[in-house]
């Protein structure tokens, strides 16, 4: 290449310049700009742990509160603080049966968060998948397909969830069923809007120009590029989706009594209030506020983080 | 080479249309008057561009000069007329055919922002094309990147970088180096160095200028500086409100233009050499494309417009070998 | 200059501290502006000078803030002026046009609300005076019909006439100086051109002072008086335009001129600056250009003065050019 080896112009100085050695991923850059607000950090922290407890509750509760072996009906209503016959502590005191309550939140929020995990990831594949599709089709198919997604989200979701369960009756699958269509809409209509402002910009053009498929643009180089609001969203929603599962459970038309979620734990417990035994409806509400404010927290944060206008 | 050009355009027309939605067709059931609007972005343009030929393409906003640059680079389908690669209508061509000939015909875009994906590394916006198409084999790609890296003049060490890592001027290389990794024959420059800062800009000039050198590329330079055209081109074309109003070899064109509209925009060009000089405007604005004037789309700005010019559009015609001008002053 | 100045800046200083250093972005920054003048302040980006321009009317934000110096306007120091007092100067005594006009026109209010309310923010007179003098402002850079372009809302103007309306705007209240941010980059040229001559012919009639800051050495070169160049958040070359711009002393301000393209053989390389722009977080001791300079030594690790090299003209350089050299290869001196 002699004369026209750029290595021989000045030009390549340019790229000996200023840049930081360590590669700078945007996972690093995400990182570090989330670990701004010292809140949003005590929020996610909060959350972990959360999580940690839903994952192994098994194993750190002190009692198995469905073995109807560990529990006693001698140890119901107990205010918190108190010891069993046994001697073990109830440091949260019983419930109406008996149980621990302490143990009983660990198994209510495994429940609570896996019906709204799993029907958040659920939702966010079909919302995608149809916002991309009206995305990208245009014309006629887009309108139909957000045309229903107006309609669906026209619609109250405890009204839709409550319909559902009416026809579908009670248990884990037929609660997350509900969840999901009455949250799907929002993901589709989240995709559809950042597919369309990425499709018109020229990296896009680009991979066309570059002959590369419609199917390799789409999922590559489009949707990689959709994904941050749809985070944002999904944190949001899955709040949303564990305060419904908790309404419906709440109103007796959500999970069956052998897997109580929160929600059931304080419908439980409700029927005490009156008589003064606070603790039983009380903390499992506390532990459904918790976690529910650390998502949203963090979502929050991510939405202020993830926001290319607010990038500095 | 024989005189078959590398590219050619007959009568190419792009129309966007803002189609009615329910909305306003329910409006128009009640008796509104809602209408379709239709841009006519470009309007019948021929031309041609010979093989190694560097075509500068100007005029202002609106003019369409990006979408007929769209139109060359095969990102948009002609609305009307036909686009020839190397002599073959590419509206018959079959699969592989086309996917060929679209590969040989590459653009560099104007915002060195969007145009590369954010979320890709160096190496995977550079080495997917030519791995998609076979050019090169999953074990290849480094080595290949490497080498398309030191092309432009960035060092191969960047490959597992983001963009966001780089200046303006780098991204602007890291887009041409994505551009020559499928090996084209032509590159259609949108605005390609608009962006740029005054002296990165004369980088990547060198560069554009070194590549057709070493690789003997074809280039439809678009841009709004006539003083970067007037030193890159062999030849320029003018666009005013989606037609060409004058064609001309650009030693020509900048010795002496012929259309009003050329003379305004060449005497409107700040010169770095003028002091203190008085700026005589051309009047108006430029008009919207969505209802441009009838018959010279210049008239309502020209100094020269006449009766005719009010009601027939002037046909392009030659008025010295190479030169072509669009003005009823030539018809004496 | 035997004219007073209007504006004078001294050893003006802007840093952002942001969380990855602090930014010098403007960093001693000194010099002074004559009514009726025009100063072209050139720069690419990252150089200053757009927070230059931001800093002389005290709209920096967190997290920048100006640290020292001193702006002086007719002779009354702005530095240190608390929000209030800054809202009473801004738009009366110093006005900014923005590249985006959008940044002084609100979307959703008439042109007419808009500038009534810009006058009776500063001065008690009739709604009907405030009235006129808008119309009046808005003739004079040159829109036409301007009883009905009065009444319409800015996104019924196209975007050389909403330039307009932010220049009229930035007229109403008869300022000292007037700091124009690349006012006319985004425009077409015919466009630009028309702005251009209505900004001179407004300079010229009514002794307004103004600060052209851009990266086009040729809109400079046919509108102002004098010229600073800006690299790095310093001054490195000042002087009557015509002397700059014929005779650079310093390296950048030559090899700017050099790579604009009119000024090489057609179709040869360009000359060109090697490299580019230091990050202003990460600045090289000495002079900031030295990595880039071909005339770079062991003395330019030492940051040079700015200093007079005539009566004129001022540089920071330790191996400045002599003013007679032609400014590009092939130039006549």
């Amino acid at each position: 290449m002699s004369a026209s080896d750029p290595l021989d112009t000045p030009t390549v100085t340019e790229t000996t310049a200023a840049l930081p050695a360590k590669v700078d991923t945007p996972l690093r850059r995400f990182l570090s700009d989330y670990a701004d607000s010292p809140l949003a950090v005590v929020a996610a922290a909060v959350l972990f742990l959360i999580i940690l407890i839903a994952i192994f509750a098994p194993w750190i509760s002190p009692q198995d509160p469905y073995d109807l072996a560990t529990v006693s009906i001698f140890d119901a209503r107990m205010p918190p603080g108190s010891y069993a016959m046994d001697g073990t502590p109830f440091l949260l005191g019983t419930d109406g049966a008996g149980r621990d309550l302490l143990s009983a939140i660990f198994y209510g929020l495994r429940i609570s968060l896996s019906v709204g995990v799993a029907s958040g990831i659920i939702a966010i594949i079909v919302g995608m998948s149809v916002g991309l599709a009206a995305a990208y089709a245009g014309g006629r198919t887009e309108n139909l397909i957000m045309r229903v997604v107006d309609l669906q989200l026209s619609l109250p979701a405890v009204l839709i969830a409550l319909i559902l369960l009416a026809i579908l009756g009670k248990g884990v699958d037929k609660i997350i069923i509900a969840l999901v269509v009455a949250q799907w809409a929002y993901y589709a209509r989240t995709v559809r809007a950042s597919a369309l402002v990425e499709r018109r910009r020229e990296y896009v053009e680009a991979a066309a120009c570059l002959g590369l498929g419609h199917a390799r643009i789409i999922f590559r180089h489009i949707l990689p590029n959709c994904i941050a609001p749809l985070i944002v969203v999904g944190t949001v929603q899955t709040a949303h989706a564990i305060a419904l599962e908790a309404t419906l459970s709440f109103l007796g038309v959500g999970l069956p009594p052998t897997e109580p979620s929160l929600g059931l734990l304080i419908a439980n417990g409700f029927d005490y209030m009156l008589s003064g035994k606070y603790w039983i409806a009380v903390f499992p509400g506390v532990a459904l506020l918790i976690t529910i404010v650390s998502i949203n927290m963090v979502g929050d944060q991510l939405r202020d983080v993830l926001n290319p206008r607010l990038q500095k | 080479m024989s005189k078959q050009p590398l590219m050619r355009l007959e009568g190419v027309s792009k129309r966007f249309a803002k189609r009615l939605d329910t909305a306003e067709k329910i409006v128009n059931l009640i008796g509104g008057d809602r209408r379709e609007e239709v841009v006519h972005a470009v309007d019948r343009v021929s031309m041609e561009i010979a093989d190694g030929e560097v075509v500068g393409l100007v005029g202002e906003s609106g003019c369409g000069k990006s979408t007929l640059g769209r139109v060359v680079a095969g990102v948009h389908a002609a609305s009307d007329g036909k686009v020839y690669w190397r002599g073959k209508d590419v509206s018959t061509l079959s699969g592989a055919e086309r996917r060929d000939a679209l590969l040989k015909i590459q653009m560099i875009f104007q915002d060195p922002m969007s145009s590369l994906n954010p979320r890709m590394r160096v190496r995977d916006i550079i080495g997917e094309a030519p791995r998609v198409h076979g050019l090169i084999s999953a074990g290849e790609v480094d080595d290949y990147v490497d080498k398309m890296l030191l092309r432009v003049g960035l060092d191969p060490g960047f490959r597992m970088r983001y963009p966001h890592q780089f200046s303006g001027g780098q991204r602007q290389r890291i887009g041409i180096a994505r551009a020559l990794a499928v090996e084209p024959d032509f590159l259609v420059c949108d605005e390609s160095i608009a962006a740029l800062d005054v002296s990165i800009q004369a980088q990547v000039l060198n560069l554009f200028m070194d590549l057709r050198e070493d690789l003997g590329l074809t280039y439809l330079f678009i841009s709004h500086d006539l003083g970067v055209v007037e030193h890159l081109s062999d030849r320029v074309v003018i666009m005013y409100l989606g037609r060409v109003v004058e064609v001309a070899p650009t030693e020509e064109l900048f010795a002496g233009p012929n259309h009003p509209y050329a003379q305004a925009l060449l005497d409107e060009v700040p010169r770095i050499d003028t002091r203190k000089r008085v700026f005589q405007p051309i009047k108006g604005e430029i008009p919207s494309p969505i209802n441009p004037p009838k018959g010279c789309h210049f008239h309502p700005r020209c100094p020269h417009a006449f009766a005719r010019c009010r009601e027939e559009a002037p046909a392009l015609r030659e008025i010295a070998p190479g030169r072509l001008s669009a003005c009823h002053l030539n018809d004496g | 200059m035997s004219k007073s100045p209007v504006l004078e800046v001294n050893d003006l200083k802007t840093h952002f501290f942001t969380k990855a250093g602090v930014a010098r972005a403007v960093d001693g920054v000194s010099f002074s502006l004559a009514r009726g003048e025009v100063l072209g302040l050139v720069g690419e980006s990252g150089s200053g000078k757009t927070v230059t321009g931001f800093s002389l009317m005290g709209l920096v934000d967190a997290p920048g803030k100006v640290v020292g110096g001193s702006i002086r306007l007719a002779g009354e120091e702005l530095v240190g002026k608390s929000e209030h007092d800054w809202r009473s100067l801004r738009g009366r005594k110093i006005a900014m046009i923005f590249q985006d006009p959008m940044m002084t026109l609100n979307p959703v209010l008439r042109v007419d609300t808009q500038m009534i309310e810009a006058i009776r923010a500063h001065e008690h007179v009739s709604e009907e005076a405030a009235r006129e003098r808008a119309r009046a402002a808005l003739a004079r850079v040159g829109i036409p019909s301007p009883d009905e372009r009065l009444v319409a809302y800015p996104h019924q103007f196209s975007g050389g006439m909403r330039q307009r309306v932010a220049i009229a705007i930035a007229l109403l209240n008869e300022p000292e100086v007037i700091v124009a941010d690349e006012p006319t980059t985004a425009l077409d040229v015919t466009i630009q051109a028309q702005i251009l001559y209505e900004v001179q012919k407004l300079c010229a009639e009514t002794g307004l002072a103004m600060i052209w800051i851009t990266h086009d050495l040729a809109v400079v070169g046919g509108l102002a008086d004098r010229v600073a160049v800006m690299y790095a958040g310093r001054i490195v070359e000042e002087g009557p335009v015509g002397e700059v711009l014929d005779g650079p002393l310093h390296p950048y301000t030559r090899g700017l001129i050099g790579s604009v393209p009119s000024h090489n053989q057609r179709g040869k390389r360009l000359t060109q600056i090697p490299g580019m722009a230091p990050s202003l977080l990460a600045l090289p001791p000495g002079c900031s250009f030295a990595a880039r300079c071909p005339r770079a030594d062991a003395a330019c690790t030492e940051m040079p003065e700015l200093v007079s090299a005539s009566d004129r003209r001022a540089v920071r350089c330790h191996h400045p050019h002599r003013p007679d050299e032609p400014a590009y290869e092939g130039g006549s001196a």
